[in-house]
């Protein structure tokens, strides 16, 4: 069964790694012979197919999860960033049949496959419930938020799409330079799934002793050690390429738990990001983002800023009604509370603020196209920050913290 | 005041932006040949005609959506500060003002100073989302009356400029004697795709999903609702929120109610390793369950406790009665309740028997077998020294120190004994007859019981309702108008929607496939720019 299970998420990851290659094929394949418009309403309906597929399969693999454990897998990381993934594919299916824009596929589907290889890094087993989590409200609460994002993300890929399409050739302007930092940063998010399944697949282990609050704690890497944590005594370091590291140790305001630890992950992240764009550079002797501009060069502005917005106005109901209702109603049962200010809390109103705030400056016109397009960049950046830094760093009540 | 007159003949107020009548535009900036600005349709609002008393100012600056976006703004901002750090009540300390400073420097004292650490009771915090309260009121009286009227009040027969001047327009030359079988087409093809359809001599006015244009209005509505169950708190004995902890077996009051809670039985219970639904790499239990048999008493007229309500409570399973929730919120397993003292006497190497303290209330002297007496001395359950003076720090017996004074008719004055924690200091006793020796701790399970009221769960509830309601309205439908006028051998067709254009368009070029027209309403590839 567990087996089983793991083949089922696998064969996930490479439905949707499919679906991305054929979707870039129809809008970036060679002329063929029956035409472009027939190449890319081919290319375009296998994309659509192995997506689906891919997320038949996710849903078997769910299916089988439950049967193992007897909850739905929204209790810790791994399990609602798959899941997050799952509705990022299920929300552009569904927009993908309001607007059929295939070049859409070409930037969701990557997206969907980096989500679920981020989900990949976090312990995968399956744990039992513990008693603040054993209620079907969070399940629904956790399940609706997750579907609420997962239209929200695709209305920032389309928002990123009408920059990239907005932008175009023209290197001179500030929206240029944000647009590239934003590829850079996309970058260092995979460089961080990179690094984890490099140094997991060797095994890779370094244990550094230190004082914390009162009680001596042993903090594990998994990454080599460039910082190493405040005052600390290196246990076991294995070399790395020759080098033994680390260069310098935490700020002292670092001090939490596994902080020094995560410090090291962000900074190999970005190392390795970085690393991935110069080659990339290298490679293609322009932007990043004049590499994807052909594929979108075709493409109406106004039509792209109005997917965007329309996934939005999907995502955004869902949201309020899975991240604020149904959060509050949980809250109500488990915390005797409806509201308690606790950081994942208050990073839902903080994003739900967010997209209020961009509904309402979409009503006055100058805030529509370019502006509105980096917003839904900004409410992306606000999800992931909740997912990660809130989750990772400051983690509240929500247990997801691995 | 001086009123607008359009070439039609109709008079607008001021601050008109398209006739009311006709639909014109009016405002010279208007006629720039850009898509016409249709909000309101147009029509001038109390923001913009009354601006002379101060009451006006006010209406004036809390129905502005700049505003309103200024203030979500400014809360998602401070919302944002208050999660640097954590929030007292998630400090694990009851001295935020050591804590701060210690834990996070510089940084955390300031955060401490500023009363960060308290932000969301903060008073500019609450007045930032009164108002947002107040600007949700305002703003919605300000728009919903103008636009009731203007939709309510709609001629048919649009002014050319207007149709001419709708993001979707097209037209399509039309001879006279073709003029009325067009015009009943686009009826007829309109009407099946659920429009609403009007004509007044040579026009047509089809109509669909108005009534998602209240969707935002009903959205602030149930926003209003909300704070107002939030704001209803306030009231004495709508919201309380106590917390106790009760020992298995014990009875305590519930303050501020009339009712009394006993803890027939606290149970923890961890999974069973064959249970684990997968091999783990750490084998840590993990618990299951937390559990409290719970009974609840009411006392009656005569001071007497009754019971009124029994239920097991487990953590997402509150147990209700007559609005007052208890939650299991805390367990501590096995803390000490009583101990077990085998007093013997060192010099017949006997037992004289055991004595049996409770430590949540000790008697004063204890009698055991040949006359022998125990009495306490002094008693601090949760035993510290303060500098060279015993003391208690608290009244739970986490560290329960004695000191005991033996009598028997064998000794020529009594002799006294410390026992701290259960151990026996051997060098203040040595010289005693009798021994004192530890021979059982007895131990309970403790929970945390949390006892709220919430009154205006109700009411805060059906404010998220409604907001939901308003958003399923707003987004999911959408308000579609099609004018279309015949003159002079032309027609002309103009569209207008207030989301979801793409929808529209398709919906129009179907429709006019279906009049035996191949009009395209989409704008072309590449276009636009820019
Ligand atoms: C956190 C508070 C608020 C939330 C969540 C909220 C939510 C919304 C939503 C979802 C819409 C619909 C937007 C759309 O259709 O694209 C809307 C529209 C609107 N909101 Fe708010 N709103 C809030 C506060 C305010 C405030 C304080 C004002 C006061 C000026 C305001 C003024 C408006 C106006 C004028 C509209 C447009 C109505 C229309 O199109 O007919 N909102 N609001």
């Amino acid at each position: 069964m567990v087996h089983l299970m793991e083949y089922l998420l696998f064969g996930t990851f490479i439905l949707y790694v499919i679906s991305s290659v054929a979707f870039v094929t129809a809008i970036t394949g060679k002329k063929s012979r029956d035409g472009e418009k027939v190449h890319l309403a081919r290319w375009g309906k296998r994309g659509l197919f192995f997506a689906s597929a891919g997320a038949v399969l996710q849903v078997a693999f769910t299916v089988t999860r439950i049967l193992i454990s007897g909850f739905f897998p929204t209790s810790n990381m791994f399990e609602f960033t798959a899941f997050l993934c799952f509705a990022i594919v299920v929300a552009f299916i569904v927009i993908y049949f309001m607007y059929r824009t295939v070049t859409l596929g070409a930037f969701v589907m990557p997206l969907a496959v980096i989500m679920l290889a981020y989900a990949a890094v976090f312990p995968r087993e399956v744990k039992p419930l513990i008693p603040a989590l054993q209620s079907y409200w969070l399940h629904i609460h956790v399940t609706t938020v997750a579907l609420g994002e997962g239209a929200l993300a695709v209305g920032f890929v389309a928002g990123l799409i009408y920059l990239i399409r907005y932008v175009g050739l023209d290197r001179n302007s500030r929206t240029a330079t944000m647009l590239e930092v934003c590829m850079v940063v996309v970058l260092m998010f995979v460089g961080f799934i990179l690094a984890s399944f490099a140094f997991g697949a060797v095994g890779y282990q370094a244990s550094f002793q230190h004082v914390f609050e009162g009680q001596t704690v042993v903090q594990k890497y998994d990454m080599p050690p460039i910082v190493a944590p405040i005052d600390s005594q290196a246990l076991q370091v294995q070399p790395f390429l020759g080098w033994r590291g680390p260069l310098f140790e935490a700020p002292s305001w670092m001090q939490g738990e596994k902080a020094a630890s995560k410090f090291n992950s962000v900074l190999w992240s970005a190392l390795t990001g970085l690393l991935l764009y110069g080659v990339l550079r290298l490679l293609i002797r322009k932007r990043v983002y004049e590499l994807l501009y052909p594929m979108v060069k075709h493409l109406d502005l106004e039509t792209v800023d109005e997917i965007s917005y329309r996934a939005i106005a999907i995502g955004y109901p869902i949201f309020t009604l899975g991240g604020l209702v149904f959060a509050m109603i949980w809250a109500h049962e488990a915390w005797g509370r409806f509201w308690g200010w606790d950081p994942k809390e208050t990073w839902a109103l903080i994003t739900w603020l967010f997209y209020s705030a961009y509904l309402h400056l979409r009503l006055s016109r100058g805030w529509q196209g370019l502006k509105s397009a980096w917003m839904s960049v900004g409410g992306f950046i606000v999800i992931m920050l909740n997912l990660i830094m809130i989750n990772l760093v400051i983690a509240g009540l929500h247990s997801y913290a691995s | 005041m001086e009123n607008t007159k359009c070439e039609c003949g109709h008079n607008n107020p001021v601050g008109t932006i398209l006739c009311e009548y006709c639909g014109k535009p009016l405002d010279e900036s208007e006629s720039s040949g850009q898509p016409l600005e249709m909000r309101y349709e147009g029509k001038a609002r109390r923001s913009q005609t009354q601006n002379t008393t101060w009451f006006d100012r006010v209406w004036n600056f809390f129905s502005s959506v700049k505003v309103a976006v200024y203030l979500i703004l400014i809360t998602l901002l401070a919302s944002v500060l208050g999660t640097l750090l954590p929030q007292e009540q998630y400090i694990p300390s009851n001295r935020p003002d050591a804590y701060y400073p210690q834990k996070y420097g510089t940084i955390g004292d300031i955060y401490y100073q500023l009363g960060l650490h308290r932000m969301y009771e903060s008073w500019w915090f609450i007045t930032l989302l009164s108002m947002i309260g107040i600007s949700l009121v305002v703003c919605s009286l300000d728009r919903v009356i103008p636009l009731y009227q203007a939709l309510k009040n709609q001629r048919v027969e649009k002014n050319i400029s207007f149709i001419l001047r709708q993001r979707i327009h097209q037209t399509v030359s039309t001879k006279e004697k073709e003029k009325e079988s067009a015009l009943d087409k686009w009826m007829k093809v309109l009407q099946k795709k659920g429009y609403r359809v009007r004509r007044e001599g040579d026009s047509l006015l089809a109509e669909k999903g108005r009534f998602s244009r209240w969707g935002p209005y009903v959205i602030h509505i149930g926003l209003i609702l909300f704070l107002f169950g939030v704001l209803l708190r306030l009231l004495p004995g709508w919201a309380m929120d106590e917390f106790v902890y009760v020992r298995e077996g014990q009875i305590k009051k519930i303050p501020e109610t009339p009712f009394y809670v006993k803890n027939v039985k606290a149970d923890i219970e961890l999974y069973d390793p064959q249970e684990m639904p997968q091999k783990l790499e750490e084998q840590t239990p993990v618990v299951k369950k937390y559990e409290t048999d719970t009974i609840l008493y009411e006392k009656n007229a005569s001071g007497r406790l009754k019971p009124v309500h029994r239920d097991a409570i487990v953590v997402n399973q509150p147990m209700e009665y007559k609005g007052l929730l208890l939650y299991q919120a805390d367990f501590q397993p096995n803390q000490a309740e009583a101990i077990r003292l085998g007093v013997k006497d060192k010099k017949t190497k006997k037992k004289l028997g055991s004595i049996r303290i409770d430590l949540y209330d000790p008697k004063p002297t204890y009698a055991l077998k040949n006359g022998v007496t125990v009495r306490i001395l002094d008693y601090f359950p949760d035993f510290i020294m303060d500098g060279n003076r015993p003391t208690t720090k608290s009244e739970n017996p986490n560290r329960p120190a004695f000191i005991f004074e033996v009598d028997s008719p064998k000794l020529d004055e009594p002799e006294k004994s410390w026992m701290i924690a259960g151990t026996n200091l051997d060098d203040l006793n040595r010289k005693n007859r009798y021994t004192m020796d530890l021979e059982k701790i007895e131990t309970v399970n403790v929970s945390g019981l949390k006892f709220r009221t919430e009154k205006s769960l109700p009411v805060i509830l059906f404010g998220g309702v409604v907001a939901m309601i308003g958003l399923v309205m707003g987004f999911f439908w959408f308000h579609r108008r099609v004018w279309i006028r015949w003159a002079e051998d032309q027609l002309y067709i103009g569209a207008h929607t207030n989301k979801n254009w793409y929808g529209i368009r398709r919906e129009l070029e179907q429709v006019s496939k279906e009049c035996g027209l191949h009009l395209s309403f989409t704008p072309e590839e590449g276009q636009g720019n820019q």
